[in-house]
Order: structure tokens, then C-alpha cells, then sequence
């Protein structure tokens, strides 16, 4: 986390002292969930090449993102893993304009590829001696998922509660964990672990927002971004990535 | 004789680099819920973390102790290429980022680990996600702390006293054990005190090798990391309590510090 803001500190230094260099190039600084890293890389790459604008995302987890911003951190657009951050950011009177659901991701569960355990259904995590890790509940993906057992009735005892849902990822791909509840994009752009689909009537969509931030230095090229991911390429990338339209 | 004068460019870096450790602190303290203190201390997760984390801290630190010791006799007593090779591996775990450590951790003791599959075929053990692997963590970032100060305070000792119980017919155990560790006595104790503080510090090693569930392996750094979103009081008080420990540790260590090191 200090790595990140370090990161874009150094970002925004540079940024002011190129401020009367260069007039095409334009800095955007855009704070991301984790899960958008896959599908936003592309976006961006996508906004460079048609624009001046220079992307530098900050991919962490929601919440780590939402405290930063409250706390002042100086960004352009922000996409959440869930509606209740972007409500805090937005009640403390940080953004410009309302918030766009961009995508809708579902919860998928990650096994080890050929599921050698046997995992079919939330109801068998819940077999003893398997090793299964969720996210914290403090972080969307642990909401999430314990919405969606407490749906099926299924009481887990996890291993570990990871930070974010990428600690859920990484615990499956390194075999230490027998299976772990992740997004359904986590699991498309992994590639290394395989998906355990959830039934609808169990599962729990997420919403994706974005907004524009007010204090947005590069508000262009803020707008220019959040229109590339709402456009017919962007929901494409966000698709091929596993999410599902807005 | 009269000392030079300090330019003052050189005081004003100096007070600069100061107020960077200082506010920090400062927001800290400031910041802190003080009339809550004691309701989010008495708090049920709080004083499981806390407790967890002097339990895993004291182990690391014993296991440091144990291996550490004859660690710095050898680094201490051997030459050529051979020490300087065995110094920097022991040091590695110091300039290494602790999350880096925490996934070789995985990769030797995991699950599918070099040493962590045969426990886990011949014995059915898995390390990761257990206290032990706490534990296992904060000994391999804290343990080169201790080291480094054994090292240093064998290398600084007189050994005509170790020369003269030999004389006197004593055997190498009876030296060792005798003389020589009484001897090192501050050196041991600021090196343990050092790694003590590092593993009661430690973040990025733990939550990556050993995950994160209260009671089994949520020490208060990680913990602290959690609550800052949920509970932001909880956060503070739980940092506060870091802090009054690192400062009685400097406080008491004063004088043995520059002693020893």
C-alpha cells in the first residue's frame, strides 16, 4: 500500500514539474479494485494510443483505495468494487457528478485446475478437512461472500481471511488453499485456477462504479476515460475479462 | 579546546528530518480516541490480537535465541569466503521486503513446498495459516537482528578470558557456557530486544505466509491494517500500543544500545 502511494506521489511530483513541458502529454491518475486490473490495463493502453492522455492506475483493494481518497489523495476517476465505498466517497463530497455502473461481476468459486477435491456447490466447502479461504469481510469480496453462503446456508471455517481478493487468488494458484471465493473475472483472467459456477439463486452480483473525481487534475481525460469504458470496446475488454455489461 | 560550531544548514536538515519521524507520531497521538482507549483495548478481538501477537513475538524470539546464538559463534569464528557468504545470506531477510519472504516461506513450506510437501505427505501437516507459521515468519524476518548483535559483540570481546579458563583446564562447553555467554550477555539481550520489537512488527511475511483469521494468526499489525477500515478508533488505540511498547524498549535500552552495537 505505501508502494502505491509512493508510487503515485511520485506520479503526481512528476506531473507537476512537467506542467509547462510537454503540452500532449496528460497524466490521468485513475484508483481501481484490484479484480479491474486485467481489463483497465487494456482500456488504458487503448486511451493512450487515441489520446494524450497518459493513464497510471492504483489497483488495491476498495477499501484501502476509499480510505486513501478520504484521507485526500489527489485522483482523477475511481472505479469500486462495490456501490457502498463509492457511497463514502460521495458523501464526502468528493466526487463530480453521480456515479455510472459500468460492470457487473458475480462470485465464482476457484479450485485447483482438474478439481481434484471434488468441489461442485457452496455446500461443499463446508466438508471437513478441505482448506478453504475467503476474503475478509471488510473487503467487498468477503461481504460478498459470506452473503452468498449465508443464501445457501453454508457455514465455511476458513483458513485465513485474506486482505484482498487476490491473497484468495494466490492461496489457490500456490495449492495451499483447496478452494477460496473469488470473482467470476479473477477466475477468466487468471487463467491458473479453475471456476466452480454458483447458482444464481445463491450468488450475489456486485456493481461496478465509476466516477469523476472533483478534484480531478485532468478532468479531459477523466471524462475521455470513464466514456472509453462505458463505450462498445470498453464493455468489450470488461467482457473478455469476465465481467458482464453494464 | 572549544567544539567547531554546527553550520546551520546542517541543524535545519537535521530538525527537518526530525519532524519526519516526529509528526507522524504526533497525528497519532493527537488523533487518538483517548476517552475510548480503554473500551477498544478491553475489546474482545483487540485483546485476542494483542495476545497472539506477545505469544508469537516471545516464540519467534526464543527460536532466535536457540538458533541465532550459534549462528553468530559460527559467522564470528570462521574466515574467508565461506563467512562472508553465510553473513549476507543471514542478513538477506533484512533488506528483503517482508512480502517477498513470505512467499519464499510458502514456496519451501507450503503446502506444495521443497520441504513443506514431504511434511504434508509423510505427516499430513500444512504449516501455512497455523500459528506456527506466525511464528515461522516472524523468526525468519526478526532472527538476523539478533545475530548481527551476537556477532558484533563476539567479535568485540577480549578473548584472553575464554584463553585463560582454557589454560585452567576447562573444556569448550564449559567455556562456552561459562565465560564466554556471560560475557555477551548485553550484546544477547539488545540483539533479542531488537528482534523481539521486529517480530511484534512484523506485517507483510505473516499475512502472506500465514493468512489472516483471528486468533490463529491476526497479530496486531494485521489487525490494525483490517480495523482501519471498520473500526478506525480500534486502528489508533491498537497503533498506540505498538508505539508505547517501541518507546519503552528505547527507553530501556539506552544505554546498553550503544554499548552493545
Amino acid at each position: 500500500m505505501t508502494k502505491r502511494l509512493l508510487v503515485v506521489i511520485a506520479v503526481m511530483v512528476m506531473a507537476g514539474c512537467s506542467g509547462n513541458g510537454s503540452p500532449q502529454q496528460a497524466p490521468l491518475t485513475v484508483f481501481a479494485a484490484s479484480t479491474l486490473k486485467t481489463a483497465f490495463d487494456r482500456i488504458g493502453s487503448r486511451l493512450q494510443s487515441s489520446s494524450h492522455n497518459i493513464p497510471t492506475f492504483s489497483y488495491a483493494g476498495t477499501q484501502t483505495l476509499t480510505s486513501q481518497l478520504t484521507q485526500g489523495a489527489p485522483v482523477d476517476v475511481f472505479a469500486s468494487a462495490d456501490t457502498a465505498h463509492m457511497t463514502v466517497v460521495q458523501d464526502a463530497g468528493l466526487l463530480s457528478g453521480q456515479p455510472a455502473i459500468f460492470a457487473h461481476n458475480k462470485l465464482e468459486i476457484a479450485v485447483a485446475k482438474g478439481n481434484p477435491k471434488g468441489i461442485h456447490s457452496l455446500a461443499d466447502l463446508a466438508r471437513p478437512g478441505l482448506v478453504i479461504v475467503l476474503a475478509d469481510p471488510s473487503v467487498p469480496a468477503g461481504k460478498y461472500a459470506a452473503q452468498a453462503l449465508a443464501k445457501a446456508g453454508v457455514v465455511v471455517r476458513p483458513a485465513s481471511l485474506e486482505q484482498q481478493v487476490t491473497g484468495v487468488m494466490s492461496k489457490v494458484v500456490l495449492g495451499e488453499a483447496d478452494a477460496g471465493i473469488v470473482y467470476m473475472s479473477d477466475v477468466v483472467t487468471s487463467g491458473q485456477v479453475a471456476g466452480v459456477a454458483i447458482p444464481d439463486a445463491q450468488n450475489v452480483i456486485a456493481d461496478y462504479p465509476i466516477a469523476l473525481l472533483k478534484g480531478a487534475q485532468n478532468q479531459a481525460g477523466a471524462n475521455a476515460f470513464i466514456s472509453l469504458v462505458l463505450s462498445a470496446d470498453g464493455q468489450a475488454i470488461l467482457k473478455a475479462a469476465g465481467f458482464e455489461g453494464a | 579546546m572549544r567544539r567547531a560550531r554546527v553550520p546551520a544548514p546542517i541543524g535545519l536538515l537535521a530538525g527537518l528530518g526530525l519532524l519526519l519521524f516526529l509528526l507522524p507520531l504526533a497525528g497519532l497521538v493527537v488523533r487518538a480516541p483517548w476517552g475510548q482507549t480503554a473500551t477498544a483495548l478491553g475489546d474482545q478481538s483487540t485483546a485476542v490480537a494483542l495476545g497472539l501477537s506477545v505469544f508469537c513475538s516471545l516464540t519467534a524470539t526464543a527460536i532466535a535465541l536457540v538458533l541465532g546464538i550459534p549462528l553468530a559463534v559460527i559467522l564470528a569464528r570462521t574466515r574467508g569466503p565461506l563467512r562472508n557468504v553465510l553473513r549476507a545470506l543471514t542478513t538477506l531477510p533484512m533488506v528483503l521486503p517482508p512480502v517477498v519472504g513470505g512467499v519464499a516461506l510458502l514456496l519451501a513450506f507450503g503446502r506444495r513446498g521443497l520441504v513443506g510437501s514431504i511434511l504434508n505427505q509423510a505427516f499430513g501437516v500444512q504449516i501455512p495459516f497455523t500459528t506456527a507459521a506466525a511464528v515461522m515468519a516472524e523468526t525468519f524476518v526478526a532472527m538476523p537482528f539478533l545475530v548481527i548483535a551476537v556477532e558484533a559483540g563476539i567479535r568485540s570481546l577480549d578473548h584472553r578470558y575464554e584463553e585463560a579458563a582454557r589454560s585452567l583446564g576447562a573444556g569448550y562447553w564449559t567455556v562456552f557456557v561459562r565465560v564466554t555467554l556471560p560475557l555477551l550477555r548485553p550484546a544477547i539481550f539488545s540483539g533479542a530486544v531488537l528482534c523481539w520489537a521486529r517480530a511484534l512488527g512484523e506485517f507483510g511475511a505473516t499475512i502472506t505466509f500465514a493468512g489472516n483469521f483471528p486468533g490463529r494468526t491476526q497479530t496486531v499489525p494485521i489487525a490494525v491494517y483490517l480495523a482501519l477500515e471498520s473500526r478506525p478508533e480500534a486502528a489508533i488505540t491498537l497503533s498506540l500500543v505498538l508505539l508505547a511498547v517501541s518507546i519503552a524498549i528505547l527507553v530501556g535500552m539506552r544505554d546498553r544500545w550503544l554499548g552493545a552495537l
